[in-house]
């Protein structure tokens, strides 16, 4: 009884919170000889103001995922099935008008590259202004005043003479912070980054991975962070989802998440990580095998076979979302076997 | 596995160092616009010495434009040094005892993209034989070998001698460059970034596997990385570069354990914890690595480092190893340098 009654509270709880709800997100890519199935069935709640890391190898679906949250995919060469809702609206339904006010406003996105996302022939003021102009009817001065104090804000060394800069005149990390200026250029709620610290180096990378966490907690922002890297999502996330073969394969808090995982491929990823605390000489664990090709599925669990705990029925179908706890729950029938601590 | 050919034989010793590198440096110059502005020369490598141990494992580590992979680059003669001697087991290399081509088969390297290193157009059993073929192997051995390697290195020959390149995934195409290092029974194998497109759980895979060839064909390695967790796991002993010079070198454990440079230490703590309970709190160092166009006089660090003064503009600090290879470039640790932190009087080891 007094459980069904917390279950109930939460479930409210959550409801009130809840800023992004992707419900059985698919997607297909179309444009090859055969579909490829990239997202199959993706169920992700962020709330307000929290940090999610989206986890996984290259082909997981990760950043198709949080693309599909901006509408990015070609329309003609990709299917969109199931609802994202943010803040209650459904990103795919929604009509282009809306789209256009919607990107950027409401939601925005930083991405891998800088200099590929930065327009090469446009300063980088002009470009911020450009985006504070699309959704305000301020004046350029006033805009430019803006665009000035958000390069503050990310910590930009001389702000108004880099404003004047180009991309190319820039290096990698102050790249990094004007693309985030320009990201939260129209005060958006929701913060996309796709690898936002991947291709910088060790000393730089550290930066940008302080900076928008204090930028996220400043600003009450909702994060959904993909990445490659769990040492990155440990830094700034409340919370880790864990991607394979196009499904969320476990998520939880990033505490339960590193302490104890349960479904088999999260628990052989960390296995497998080469760590400080791995002793020399040891041979490290490893998952046999690769990822499955997108284009032609496995009836049952995607993981089942490279996955030592495998039985027939993870062979035969997929398995359903079971939840352990409150906040943590995973996709595998051997969850009975995955107690022990790894 | 096919022997006969092996005709490579220990020169020196096991105390001899299997490479030694002195006073290696290449500047490259930038091209002037058309109203002659510009120009100036990037210092990739300046001047660096560093001996790699017979069976050991080097790990090379530093920020983009330190220079590590010139340096890779630079010692199979990819890239003509400016200046530097390269000496392989006592034998300076381009020598009459020692000629580049001798040298090339004894000394092999693996690239980071595993798709570009290979020729799109050959088998993979093709593209292991064809170097063994170029040093005089007759084809049919060269192909028995091939097969064997594949094998060796996990790939079944059956199902994949007479594949194309496009026809692998990272990791396969990652083993089979390796199998193509290992086709010419070399001693020494340059890994530049060899495992850092591949994703972890393949990594791991591949990891191993160079510790088990390392095992079963005494090879010794100079591994880059950027990835200072996998180059903790693998090497005996760790080269930190920055802007093109070594600022320390040292056994391994020892220098991820008590880092004597203030730049070591700062890189080593931007690894991104893994404990969720105890998350980095101040990045250690601020702003980008400088340009090596124009790098700072004095020590090239000074301009990030918190333990600078005055005299870091000045005096360029110089690595000097002691007798266990250890070394640090750093007015700290440099006896009356003029730093206040420096010693006083000249201590045993470092």
């Amino acid at each position: 009884m007094s459980s069904t009654e917390t279950l109930n509270q939460t479930s409210n709880e959550t409801a009130v919170e809840t800023y992004v709800d992707i419900r059985d997100l698919t997607v297909t890519f179309t444009g090859g000889r055969k579909p490829v199935k990239a997202v199959s069935g993706v169920n992700l709640k962020v709330k307000r103001g929290e940090v999610v890391a989206l986890i996984g190898e290259s082909g997981s679906g990760k950043s198709v995922t949080l693309r599909s949250v901006l509408r990015l995919h070609n329309p003609g060469r990709s299917k969109i099935g199931g609802q994202v809702l943010v803040g209650g609206e459904d990103v795919v339904t929604m009509s282009e008008g809306r789209l256009s006010a919607f990107r950027g406003k409401v939601a925005s996105m930083i991405f891998q590259e800088p200099l590929l996302a930065l327009d090469p022939v446009y300063t980088v003021g002009e470009q911020i202004t450009e985006a504070i102009l699309r959704h305000e009817k301020i004046s350029k001065a006033e805009a430019r005043q803006r665009a000035l104090s958000l390069f503050e804000r990310v910590r930009i060394p001389s702000p108004e003479r880099r404003l004047d800069a180009y991309p190319h005149e820039m290096s990698g990390g102050m790249r990094q912070r004007a693309m985030i200026s320009l990201a939260l250029a129209s005060h958006p709620k929701l913060l996309l980054a796709d690898e936002p610290t991947t291709a910088l180096d060790a000393t730089v990378q550290i930066q940008i991975l302080l900076l928008l966490r204090e930028l996220q907690r400043e600003l009450g922002l909702s994060v959904i962070f993909v990445t490659h890297d769990i040492g990155a999502a440990v830094e700034v996330a409340d919370r880790i989802a864990v991607m394979y073969a196009g499904r969320i394969v476990e998520q939880g808090t990033t505490r339960t998440l590193l302490r104890a995982p349960r479904h088999p491929y999260t628990r052989a990823l960390l296995k497998s990580l080469a760590h400080g605390s791995v002793a020399k000489g040891t041979r490290l664990e490893t998952i046999p095998g690769s990822p499955p090709d997108l284009s032609n599925l496995p009836g049952g669990c995607s993981f089942a076979d490279r996955c030592s705990l495998a039985q027939e029925a993870c062979r035969v179908s997929v398995p359903e979302i079971t939840d352990i706890s409150a906040d943590h729950s995973a996709r595998c029938f051997r969850l009975d076997q995955t107690l022990s601590p790894i | 596995m096919d022997t006969t050919n092996n005709t490579q034989h220990d020169v020196g010793g096991p105390t001899q160092p299997l490479l030694m590198v002195q006073d290696l440096v290449k500047h490259f110059a930038l091209n002037k616009d058309m109203l002659g502005r510009g120009g100036g020369v990037v210092r990739a490598v300046d001047g660096i010495d560093f001996a790699v141990r017979k069976g050991e494992t080097l790990g090379v580590v530093g920020e983009s434009g330190c220079g590590k992979s010139t340096t890779a680059r630079l010692l199979m003669n990819l890239t003509v040094p400016d200046h530097g001697d390269i000496i392989f087991d006592g034998q300076s290399v381009g020598s009459k005892e020692l000629s580049l081509k001798e040298f090339r088969r004894q000394a092999q390297m693996v690239f980071q993209d595993s798709y570009a290193s290979l020729n799109p157009r050959l088998t993979i059993e093709d593209s292991i034989a064809f170097a063994p073929q170029v040093h005089g192997v007759p084809k049919q051995e060269s192909i028995d070998r091939a097969r064997d390697l594949l094998q060796r290195v996990g790939l079944d020959p059956r199902r994949f001698a007479e594949r194309y390149p496009h026809e692998l995934s990272g990791g396969q195409r990652q083993r089979v460059n390796i199998a193509r290092a290992l086709a010419l029974q070399p001693r020494l194998i340059i890994l530049d970034e060899a495992v850092s497109a591949l994703d972890k759980s393949v990594e791991a895979q591949v990891l191993n596997l160079l510790q088990d060839l390392k095992d079963d064909f005494g090879l010794t390695y100079v591994f880059i990385s950027h990835d200072l967790n996998v180059v903790r796991y693998i090497s005996d002993r760790v080269m930190v570069m920055y802007l093109g010079q070594v600022v320390e070198i040292g056994d391994c454990e020892t220098l991820f354990e008590s880092p004597k440079h203030p730049y070591t230490r700062a890189l080593l703590s931007s690894v991104p914890s893994m404990d969720p309970d105890n998350r980095t709190e101040e990045p250690p160092l601020s702003g980008d690595p400088p340009n090596p166009i124009n790098p700072p006089p004095g020590c090239r660090f000074h301009t990030r480092c918190v333990n600078a003064q005055a005299v870091c503009s000045q005096i360029v600090p110089r690595l000097v190893t002691n007798k266990a290879g250890e070394g640090v470039a750093c007015l700290m640790h440099v006896v009356g340098s003029g730093h206040s932190e420096a010693p006083l009087v000249a201590q045993e080891a470092l």
